[in-house]
């Protein structure tokens, strides 16, 4: 078995502070918010796990791209990393919404734009493990995969837009209608400082938790292989 | 008409065709004998473009799979232990069909001729569904040979027959498809493919271990010329 | 290699120099026209997939008749979302079915050895399920119209239909050939299927609800772009992917 690389070593480190700097700076640094108070805080964590989610789906759909035109099975562990990663990101950005909407909204969920969509692309990855799940042939499993993100990563925008058709109240925090919608609050520089350390901290982690999946991958499949050879 | 070299197919990590060396002479019939799971099936679907080579050359009538598949196609015919037939189609609706597919000229008249090779004329207005396994296999016979095929592949056609229909097969497998065309079968029944074939390949672990024609084997003995390259291998 | 050729041969000779070859490659129109003839002769003789279909359909009204409590107010606002759901829903029963015929008997691999491109096999069976699904839309619209007393036979209400039935026809195509070839085929179709095609489903019921409100034409243009949007971006895909899902 290869020892883990000292970069990663390094990379765990590193993740694990920032995640310290960026809790400290969300929940001490950043300044209360004057109407909704404390549970504005949660805000920093759910947009930094709500964009490493997307990321992580977007980065899922181009390895389903690569893996089909390649057929590296390099490009299918990939895949896997990122979506089974985005998978438990994009709940957490989804049960931080609820517990924020709560107050702002007095609801735990609102079927607006975001929150469906959100909800509909968690369907959509647990759908991919269901789907995997049912194929015994490793090299079907990792095309039908590749495809099948495929055909999220397109349909997931579209479903947006038709959903913004309907109405939102979901508040757009950075741009220039930002307190128009219900819940919505400006943001001071110290709030900024705080908003954008969560992005960088939960990019460094979801970089690092990637690393982590993918080498888990190659050593799955390392033991696959020895187990063929002991029963040969 | 069927060179292999060097082939090798695996699922995953799985590696069920080992480097596998294969050739068929025009004319010749074929028999692939082997246990479950030597790649038999695998092997075949290869051979009928249904199925990628992981590595290695395969050459069918002259051209090269996969690259070549779609003219591969065109000169090949398939009978497996399924009919690939459409119950609720009739007999000649299922032979228009694959003959459409095809691009075959003279539809009507091929289909006539067709189903008189196959002894089906009388029912060719039926529906398929009503037929008995042992007809159904027929017309999967003529079906297969319907754009007059160069070479033809039979993946265990007996499966599921009594002995009756196994037969009446046996005279449309050797009248209709095998004559004047190149064959490869793979079957368990090792007294129908002695009867039929004009070679004996035994495929185990992924590759031919032994090979003989009938007249290197007397009659009576394919079964321990089988158990011996078994036991050899 | 000539004394190869075995006695068997010289019975027949006729065989050995046929004619070239009595095959041309079909076009890809008449081979695409092939697999829709043949799905349309073998349902209009059994009518398994659209009775079934039918019959489903018409359940699914009245369960929503009951469960939404459908007097005239509550109609006029859910009509078109009855519509689609149930559309939904047969559609996946027709999809399901449709698949099973081919994959059953190994009629797949017989598609697959035509000398065709693959992609004739998606769009034969593809036009086959939506005009399964047309034909059960055309007789459920003057049944809902019966029972409710609304009309639903306006021209641009029908093309609203068209449009979504496309769109779900092309995506469910695909993930249907995909969902028979894995352990719990059937069941997955719908929880594959119903995520992906959820623009279609959202847009088709935004436009027709508002079609059906009365609202100008100009109004419900939005949804109507979005549904030609993924019906063209869908049909592009499949027909790229489609190779990756039936190769081997």
């Amino acid at each position: 078995m290869q020892p883990k690389p000292l970069i990663l070593k390094i990379l765990d480190v590193v993740s694990i502070i920032v995640l310290a700097v960026a809790a400290y700076l969300a929940l001490v640094f950043a300044p209360t918010e004057a109407v909704m108070g404390q549970v504005q805080r949660v805000f920093y964590f759910h947009i930094g796990t709500a964009w490493v989610g997307l990321l992580g789906f977007v980065i899922a759909a181009v390895a389903g791209i690569l893996y089909l035109v390649t057929k590296d099975v390099r490009w299918d562990r990939f895949e896997v990393a990122a979506v089974e990663v985005s998978t438990v990101f994009f709940f957490i950005t989804i049960v931080l919404g609820s517990i924020w909407a709560r107050p702002a909204w007095n609801t735990w969920w609102t079927w607006d734009p975001r929150l469906t969509t959100a909800a509909i692309t968690e369907l959509i990855y647990i759908d991919y493990f269901m789907l995997r799940q049912g194929i015994e042939d490793p090299e079907k499993r990792a095309r039908f995969g590749a495809v099948y993100t495929l055909l999220g990563g397109i349909s997931a925008p579209i479903t947006f837009m038709v959903i913004r058709l309907f109405r939102t109240i979901h508040p757009v925090v950075i741009g220039s209608q930002s307190a128009a919608a219900q819940g919505g609050f400006s943001m001071t520089s110290d709030m900024k400082v705080a908003f954008f350390f969560g992005l960088f901290a939960f990019t460094v982690i979801f970089i690092d938790l990637m690393w982590h999946r993918i080498r888990l991958g190659n050593l799955e499949d390392k033991v696959e292989q020895l187990k063929l050879k002991v029963s040969m | 008409m069927i060179e292999v070299k060097k082939l090798v197919k695996r699922f995953g990590l799985k590696t069920i065709l080992r480097g596998l060396e294969f050739s068929v002479a025009p004319g010749e019939f074929v028999a692939l004998l082997g246990p479950n799971g030597a790649g038999k099936t695998t092997f075949l679907r290869i051979l009928a473009t249904l199925s990628r080579p992981s590595l290695g050359n395969v050459m069918v009538a002259g051209y090269n799979l996969p690259h070549q598949a779609a003219q591969v196609r065109a000169k090949l015919g398939v009978v497996s232990h399924m009919p690939l037939l459409y119950p609720d189609l009739t007999a000649e609706e299922n032979l228009r069909f694959y003959g459409r597919m095809y691009g075959i000229g003279n539809m009507e008249e091929r289909i006539t001729e067709v189903l008189e090779m196959v002894g089906l004329e009388n029912r060719r207005k039926d529906l398929v569904r009503t037929f008995s396994r042992g007809m159904q296999q027929r017309l999967a016979i003529g079906r297969a040979v319907i754009h007059d095929p160069e070479v033809m592949l039979f993946d265990e056609p007996y499966t599921g027959l009594d002995q009756d229909a196994s037969e009446m097969l046996d005279d449309v497998l050797r009248t209709v498809a095998a004559e004047g065309r190149t064959v490869v079968m793979t079957s368990h029944d090792l007294a129908r493919a002695e009867e039929l074939a004009t070679r004996f390949d035994i495929l185990s672990r992924g590759v031919i271990t032994a090979s003989a024609t009938q007249k290197e084997l007397k009659k009576t003995n394919l079964l321990s010329f089988y158990k011996q390259a078994l036991a050899d291998s | 290699m000539m004394d190869k050729k075995t006695a068997t041969i010289d019975s027949r000779p006729e065989t050995m120099n046929r004619p070239s070859s009595i095959v041309h490659r079909p076009s890809f129109v008449k081979a695409t026209l092939a697999i829709v003839q043949k799905d349309l002769s073998a349902e209009f003789r059994s009518f398994e997939l659209i009775s079934a279909m039918l019959v489903f359909s018409l359940l699914v009204i009245i369960i929503f008749n009951f469960a939404l409590e459908l007097d005239v107010k509550v109609r006029q606002s859910v009509t078109s979302g009855v519509l689609w759901a149930t559309f939904a829903f047969a559609g996946t029963l027709g999809l399901n079915r449709s698949m099973s015929v081919e994959k059953d008997r190994g009629c797949m691999d017989g598609l697959l050895l035509a000398p065709v491109d693959r992609s004739v096999i998606y769009f034969g069976k593809a036009i086959s399920n939506l005009i399964f699904m047309l034909i059960v839309e055309a007789i459920v619209l003057p049944v809902y119209s019966l029972l409710y007393n609304v009309n639903l036979f306006r021209l641009d209400l029908l093309g609203v239909i068209l449009l979504g039935s496309i769109g779900y026809a092309a995506v469910g195509t695909l993930l249907s050939t995909m969902s028979a070839q894995t352990r719990t085929r059937e069941v997955l179709l719908p929880i594959l299927l119903f995520p992906v095609a959820m623009p279609v489903l959202l847009a088709s019921v935004k436009a027709s609800g508002g079609l059906l409100a009365g609202v100008e034409l100009s109004e419900v243009l939005m949804p109507i772009n979005l549904l030609i949007v993924y019906d063209v971006i869908f049909i592009a895909i499949a027909f790229m992917v489609f190779d990756f899902v039936v190769e081997e």
